[in-house]
């Protein structure tokens, strides 16, 4: 989406359209658009495969706060000790079968072979 | 039978009757169709557009279930346009914690390529910074913007003084001059960002100076899918009509002047895009039934053509939204719910 107010562009959208972020999977869902160019509704039935929920509970907020509080991969309102920004991304690297450049950019760095 | 609100694509607001939203709906559709040689719209989906235009509400909403992925032109450009005085990082943070986004992109300010080359070196470790504290795909975007390659501003003859005066050759011989500068800053930009961790390079506004623009974007994408075979890549275009400013260009055989969202996206899936954004303009003294059917019909068609998601941008003047720096709820909405469930789209 482009130019315009965040009120009147990018949160309308997002209210009317959106999937939502990680309020949702809407972040899950994006990285199989981005990275391996799958159409909707292929990348949504991928990601609700891997999560183990069915397709209509990926855009659902309370479902997927559970889910991603359960699987540990990042919330909106953050608790003491759970995973937030790169240590999400590499629980979400695994559990989506995905290679994240920049997980695996930080794994060069820290030396890891895993 | 009361009167229709709605807009014009200036974003003034009017009324209507039923039978005049009627014929600007099928005015609209039948233009695009006629243009792009494209079908129009369906009785239903005219009757779809009509009941939407019908309802009284201030806000609409797509179906539960039909929910799609959200990509942005800079999230960072749009609060510092705003003049709230945080960093880049943490606009970025108010996009994934407050505004639902399922993707985001870092920026700078002067977004193109161009000027992004000498200040790439202070955008990496921003970049760098932002994906270890954020969790959706991060892009790094710009513009091709081939303009900022002619003089003055840039080191090619501009085309702009030489083709009036009837030098065809030498305005032809300075865009492809001017695609080699570009091709070249859009690929080290997008090296650079991707090196630094960044999950996809955004292209956007593509063909603003026509096809010898858009011929540059393919050539870098096509560049960094060789390079970089899981990089994410979003080709956002400028108009749903390629101009030809050159006339002669070809990419994979295909003449790119004059072509449509549908056979755009052909060329961009060709080079190694991932997600394509088609853009189609408002026309500022029509009604708003005619511009969404109008953009509608193309986008529909493009959606339809395409293997890879479809990103379609409706920003402010585009995809039937005015073109009004604060677009109005009304108009929005109903341009966002239309074009998702018309054009079965990925995104916006």
């Amino acid at each position: 989406m482009g130019v315009g107010d965040p009120y009147g562009m990018h949160a309308a959208h997002a209210i009317v359209s959106g999937m939502g972020g990680i309020r949702t999977a809407g972040d899950l869902v994006a990285r199989l658009q981005l990275n391996r160019a799958m159409r909707i509704d292929e990348a949504k039935k991928y990601v609700a495969d891997k999560l183990g929920t069915s397709v209509a509970d990926i855009a659902d907020e309370v479902k997927m706060r559970e889910v991603r509080e359960d699987m540990d991969l990042g919330t909106l309102n953050e608790c003491p000790g759970v995973a937030k920004g790169i240590d999400a991304k590499f629980r979400i690297a695994k559990l989506m079968d995905l290679k994240i450049n920049c997980v695996e950019l930080f794994k060069q760095r820290v030396s890891f072979d895993f | 039978m009361g009167k229709i609100q709605t807009r014009i694509g200036s974003g003034i607001r009017i009324e209507m009757t039923e039978a005049e939203v009627q014929r600007d709906l099928e005015a609209g559709t039948e233009e695009a169709a006629d243009r792009a040689k494209i079908s129009p719209l369906t009785k239903d989906e005219l009757h779809y557009l009509m009941d939407l235009h019908k309802c009284p509400d201030r806000v609409v909403g797509v179906e539960r279930g039909k929910e799609v992925c959200l990509t942005y032109d800079s999230c960072t450009t749009k609060i510092k346009r705003a003049h709230v005085s945080i960093s880049k990082i943490q606009s970025l943070q108010i996009f994934e914690r407050a505004l639902g986004a399922d993707t985001l992109e870092l920026a700078h300010i002067d977004y193109s390529y161009k000027p992004v080359k000498p200040i790439v070196v202070f955008e990496k470790p921003i970049m760098e910074q932002a994906l270890l504290m954020t969790i959706p795909p991060l892009f790094y975007g710009a513009m091709p913007n081939l303009g900022l390659y002619s003089q003055p501003d840039g080191p090619c003859p501009n085309p702009m003084d030489l083709l009036p005066r009837g030098k065809i050759a030498e305005g032809r011989a300075s865009f492809e001059e001017a695609i080699a500068y570009a091709v070249k800053d859009m690929v080290y930009v997008g090296s650079e960002m991707y090196e630094t961790g960044a999950d996809g390079i955004n292209f956007d506004t593509t063909g603003a100076a026509g096809d010898a623009e858009f011929l540059a974007a393919l050539k870098a994408v096509e560049i960094l899918r060789k390079k970089y075979p899981e990089m994410g890549i979003e080709m956002g275009m400028a108009s749903e009509f390629i101009l030809g400013l050159h006339g002669e260009l070809e990419y994979d055989g295909v003449r790119l002047a004059g072509l449509f969202p549908h056979d755009q996206v052909r060329m961009a899936q060709k080079a190694g895009a991932t997600i394509f954004g088609p853009a189609i303009n408002i026309v500022t003294n029509k009604s708003l039934p005619f511009n969404l059917a109008r953009s509608l019909t193309y986008t529909k068609a493009c959606s339809e053509a395409s293997e890879i998601p479809i990103h379609a941008n409706l920003g402010m003047g585009v995809g039937g939204v005015p073109i009004v720096i604060s677009p109005p709820v009304d108009a929005l909405t109903r341009a966002s719910k239309a074009h998702v469930e018309i054009c079965k789209l990925d995104g916006l």
